[in-house]
């Protein structure tokens, strides 16, 4: 935006800077009726707290050499109380600890998911829009076998066939996300190439690559942030069943859903084992929702 | 005519993603790393038998030959040996199928009568405390894991409260009923064994509340929404002003076109459903295909875990295809209009 205002001093404003101020605009209204939404501001609210853990998680931490293999049977499975405000395990860690650990993994798995599926989906997407004929036809026949079939299950005999670890699980989980950013990249370019001004822009000397900088991307920005907001939720909910199923981080990693696995053996027992890495995950996804449900309001858009 | 049209091409396109999708796994399946063959005939096998067993299973030929080779035995009823269990995947599959199946509708059935009334009163009353109290439980229900509200239940109601069974499809001592659809409810029904029916009732509750409670969410906001929708037209005002009762123009009128658009979410949550079904399976020990697929692949049992894919994919995509053919009946611009 700076460049714009700096621009405008120095000539007059052409349509461009006029387009520019009118984006800004667009984004401030958006911005405002985001901010008026007051789950949509409980949203940003959890998740920073969750990020501001996530970053801090040593220092916060009570007892942050707990998120290893430490092994302290003369405080094993304590319900929770003031020293240890989550309880502590079967072998005696802190569970407030390692949750707060886990949040980091949760949060950066999601992070590196989406930047891979959206990377994949929206280069396919342009590319199947512009080259259009086969190659569009082949990618988008692809993109319809993957879109049906549940990424769960895609993820799941993906890690088989790699073997369990996070790094895997990750690759796993992506490979079955993309499909939906390609279809809509797709769709944009093909709506966006009928438009009169994008083919007076290609008269104009314009090539393809500043068409989709400037015309493409940013009409499958919005769509695409609010669908990834509430993709964040859902990736942390499948990575979190599939390191439930023990497909994904090794012990003693203290990811969410093997901390809960771990506390299924004990239901009957130390319920306090298996019930707060899984608050944890439900106020993760539970944020993430709120602030895509905001945005999808704010924004105005239609997702799936 | 032009349905029988509509029909045969939507058929002609679900095919093409049942095959993409079998390709894909066995793909998937074959270049997994480490040496399966190896891993089920254990430490001590030399190295002739796991040689003897790979050209016996095939497993010596280039991919796209064990890719054709698999795809004849499919159709012919044989999907290969389970590395693990020694029979015929089919039959495996075959054998736990209905728990899945089950549960599954069950869940869908119980799903979808819930989300209907509470769909209906969030609709009628947008904006009212009904509707918010609607979208913030909607929110919980997509936001908490299946697999830990299972446990969540287990700990309140079984081990709390005592009030249902912990897990399983029937008591420990209670006889299975005599097999005519392997469906524990009907069966019993058939026999007139009411209480091997109630035993079996108040297995499904758990696991089918637990594995539900997301789509009842999701069903529950697009009914309050359509419903939204339909207040705005002009039967509705016509409706009323000839006095109709609201009740009876919300549920029979506005209700029938709102449930229609709804079709689409619950057809494709059947596929989700059994999709998602593996980790509520898992925590309720329930004795079906879910359970076996997640135990394929702890084990890599290859074959089986192709199977277990190719069941829930070609699943997945006749529920579309049900879906769609129904739309298509309710609604003739969708079958007309992409000629």
């Amino acid at each position: 935006m700076n460049m714009a205002t700096e621009k405008s001093n120095t000539r007059l404003p052409s349509t461009e800077d006029t387009a520019q101020q009118e984006r800004f605009k667009q984004i401030k209204r958006t911005f405002q009726s985001f901010l008026q939404n007051t789950l949509s501001v409980v949203g940003l609210l959890m998740i920073l707290t969750l990020v501001f853990a996530a970053t801090f998680a040593p220092f916060i931490a009570p007892y942050p050499d707990d998120a290893g293999a430490g092994v302290h049977f003369d405080r094993a499975s304590q319900p929770p109380s003031l020293e240890h405000p989550m309880g502590t395990d079967t072998t005696g860690r802190d569970i407030f600890s390692r949750v707060l650990f886990g949040a980091r993994l949760s949060l950066m798995m999601g992070v590196i998911v989406l930047s891979i599926a959206i990377s994949i989906g929206v280069t396919l997407g342009l590319i199947a829009g512009y080259i259009g004929g086969k190659t569009n036809s082949i990618i988008m026949r692809i993109t319809d076998i993957f879109l049906a079939i549940p990424p769960t299950l895609l993820a799941m005999a993906v890690v088989a066939a790699t073997g369990a670890s996070l790094f895997n699980v990750m690759v796993a989980i992506a490979f079955s996300w993309w499909s939906w950013y390609a279809r809509l990249t797709q769709g944009e370019v093909l709506s966006i190439k009928e438009e009169e001004f994008i083919e007076s822009s290609q008269a104009l000397g314009s090539n393809w690559l500043r068409t989709t900088f400037k015309e493409v991307l940013p009409n499958v920005l919005s769509p695409i942030t609010v669908k990834a907001t509430l993709d964040m939720g859902f990736v942390i909910l499948v990575g979190a069943g599939l390191s439930f199923l023990g497909l994904g981080a090794q012990p003693p990693t203290p990811t969410w859903g093997a901390m809960i696995a771990q506390g299924r053996n004990y239901v009957t027992t130390f319920w306090w084992i298996a019930v707060f890495p899984g608050l944890a995950i439900s106020f993760a996804v539970l944020g993430f929702n709120f602030i895509g449900d905001g945005l999808r309001d704010a924004f105005d858009v239609e997702v799936n | 005519m032009s349905y029988i049209n509509y029909l045969l091409r939507r058929a002609l396109q679900s095919i093409p993603v049942v095959f993409g999708l079998s390709m894909l796994i066995f793909v998937i399946s074959r270049v997994i790393p480490g040496d399966p063959v190896r891993l089920a005939l254990g430490p001590e096998a030399s190295e002739q038998q796991v040689q003897a067993l790979k050209a016996e299973m095939g497993l010596d030929q280039p991919i796209p030959v064990q890719y054709i080779d698999w795809l004849i035995g499919v159709v012919q009823g044989d999907w290969g040996m389970s590395l693990r269990t020694n029979n015929n995947v089919l039959s495996d599959i075959v054998a736990r199928l209905p728990a899945t199946i089950e549960l599954v509708v069950l869940t869908l059935v119980f799903a979808v009568l819930l989300a209907i009334p509470f769909g209906v009163i969030a609709g009628t009353n947008k904006d009212g405390w009904q509707d918010h109290v609607s979208r913030i439980t909607a929110l919980f229900g997509v936001s908490m894991p299946r697999f830990w509200v299972a446990i969540v239940l287990q700990i309140i109601f079984v081990v709390t409260l005592g009030l249902l069974p912990l897990s399983g499809r029937l008591s420990d001592g209670v006889e299975p009923p005599p097999d005519v659809t392997h469906f524990y409810l009907v069966d019993s029904l058939l026999a007139g064994q009411f209480g091997t029916f109630v035993d079996a009732a108040t297995h499904l509750v758990l696991p089918a509340f637990a594995l539900g409670l997301a789509t009842l969410a999701q069903v529950m906001r697009l009914i309050r929404s359509d419903m939204i929708d339909e207040q705005r037209k002009d039967y509705v005002l016509a409706a009323q002003a000839y006095g109709l009762p609201n009740n009876l123009v919300e549920y029979k009128y506005m209700l029938r076109n709102a449930f229609t658009s709804s079709l689409t979410v619950i057809g494709l949550s059947f596929g989700f459903l059994l999709g998602n079904a593996f980790l509520v399976e898992i925590v309720f020990a329930w004795p079906g295909m879910a359970r076996y697929g997640v135990e394929a692949i702890l084990y890599q049992d290859f074959n089986a875990i192709i199977g277990v894919v190719i069941v829930v994919g070609v699943g997945f995509v006749s529920a579309n295809f049900i879906v769609d053919l129904l739309y298509g009946y309710l609604d003739p611009r969708v079958r007309l209009g992409d000629q």
